[in-house]
């Protein structure tokens, strides 16, 4: 509990939580790229996953797990960093610090408001802006994407996510000490190209759906 | 120049303070922004006014007593100076300057612009030392340390502790001076026998100070006088998590 008590060790926390949800983000975007393929395919992959029962609970057990330690040392940093702060400047003037960086609370709390919107819309179908079946999953997402607002959801969100990781995917390794000593340390190339084709990856589809490309 | 200050004065911790326009004229762009504040007491002491009170002692960026956000920038517009080393060359004719006392719960203010930063002493009292004897000059080159180490050590044992880290920080974090420490150390063979002990006890110290935890912002880097690199905070969290999992409590 001590390693939990530190703010190091709290931040180690967030950095291993946040690849957890990082590397299932891959996971899903390559599933989700299957609606170009076609109905079949994407239905097929679907009932192939929910066929892996155990598999599929231990990965959501563990992404659950993943989420509510994630926010809960966010949280707990936040109003530590707050306290730490407690009067303002009249004036700072950021001088490194990116829009990324200074979004990351703020972003995380559209993040997780997002998802939960999302797990009702396309997972339980308790959200129905478009008529849903389980199995259907192909017509539920293009049904659900054909309506503009549904789709100004995701945008918002999907940016949100895609600024989280490009701040997350970077500063992840240097939490962990696991980054080398650099001439220029806030330089991000694998970073930006994670979180610039994560984002591009999941607003293709909604974006595709919306202009008739995919039907 | 003429300059126009917006001056944080506060007489002491529990007062509430505000900010003051003074009109100052007459500045040389050759004066540091030190000699400026100096102007500007000479006449408030001579108008039979309270000077503005702010640290300051070798006026040559090696102490770390000044300092001061400048617009909103730790020891002003100019990268890796302290105050003592910016002149007013680099502000315009009339500009219009806030200057207030670093912010953070663990540095209080004492009284307008000096802040107390006894919450460094601390952290170094916990672990910032070697108790090696290192002998006189000439045992110093009895072990040897690779070029590349030593650089490495001096680049963070550049710090002065001036705070301008924390005071840059959107969350107070005094993350940069504890590696900067621990790095400087670490790097060294002197180092070696505490290196352990010493990451965990400052670590410990710095959180107890109550100053805020790393978000990787870069702005301490920044605003450092000496440049030191945030690559230090990594090298400390590898130290930190290395003793708190893998080594043994001595």
């Amino acid at each position: 509990m001590t390693f939990w008590r530190t703010t190091i060790g709290k931040k180690m926390v967030m950095a291993v939580t946040g690849v957890a949800m990082l590397v299932f983000l891959v996971l899903h975007v390559a599933g989700n790229l299957l609606v170009f393929v076609g109905a079949t395919k994407l239905d097929a992959y679907s009932a192939f996953l929910k066929q892996q029962a155990v598999v599929l609970w231990t990965a959501r057990l563990v992404l659950l797990a993943a989420v509510v330690t994630h926010v809960t040392a966010a949280y707990q940093l936040a109003r530590r960093d707050h306290a730490a702060r407690h009067t303002a400047y009249a004036d700072l003037d950021p001088q490194t610090a990116t829009i990324a960086s200074r979004s990351m609370r703020v972003g995380g709390i559209v993040i997780a408001v997002f998802v939960i919107f999302h797990l009702l819309h396309l997972s339980t179908g308790t959200l129905r802006p478009a008529p849903f079946v389980a199995t259907h999953v192909y017509a539920n997402v293009v049904g659900g994407f054909r309506i503009w607002w549904v789709c100004a959801i995701y945008f918002v969100a999907l940016a949100a996510i895609g600024l989280h990781l490009y701040h997350g995917a970077w500063s992840w390794s240097r939490t962990l000490g696991l980054s080398r000593p650099s001439a220029t340390p806030l330089h991000r190339p694998i970073a930006t190209v994670v979180s610039v084709a994560l984002w591009a990856a999941f607003t293709s589809i909604p974006l595709a759906i919306l202009v008739g490309f995919v039907r | 120049m003429n300059l126009s200050l917006d001056v944080w004065r506060q007489s002491d911790h529990h007062s509430p303070g505000r900010f003051v326009r003074y009109e100052v004229a007459d500045v040389t762009p050759d004066m540091s922004f030190l000699e400026m504040l100096d102007v500007l007491n000479e006449r408030l002491t001579m108008a039979g006014d309270e000077p503005v009170a702010f640290d300051s002692d070798c006026r040559e960026g090696i102490c770390g007593s000044c300092g001061m956000m400048i617009d909103g920038v730790a020891h002003g517009p100019l990268r890796a100076v302290a105050t003592c080393q910016l002149h007013m060359r680099h502000f315009r004719e009339g500009a219009k300057i806030r200057v207030e006392p670093w912010r953070a719960a663990a540095f209080p203010v004492v009284k307008d612009l000096v802040v107390d930063r006894s919450a460094f002493d601390r952290i170094i009292a916990a672990g910032g030392f070697i108790s090696t004897s290192t002998g006189s000059a000439p045992d110093a080159n009895d072990i040897l340390v690779r070029k590349e180490a030593a650089d490495a050590a001096m680049d963070a044992a550049i710090c002065i502790g001036c705070g301008a880290c924390v005071a840059a920080c959107p969350n107070a974090s005094a993350a940069l001076f504890t590696a900067a420490k621990i790095t400087h150390l670490g790097l060294l063979p002197q180092g070696q026998p505490e290196r352990t002990r010493r990451v965990l006890a400052m670590v410990k110290s710095m959180d107890e100070e109550g100053f805020g935890n790393c978000t990787w912002h870069g702005e301490c880097q920044a605003a450092c006088p000496k440049s030191i690199s945030i690559d230090t905070i990594a090298r400390m969290n590898r130290d930190w998590v290395r003793a708190s999992l893998f080594e043994p409590r001595d």
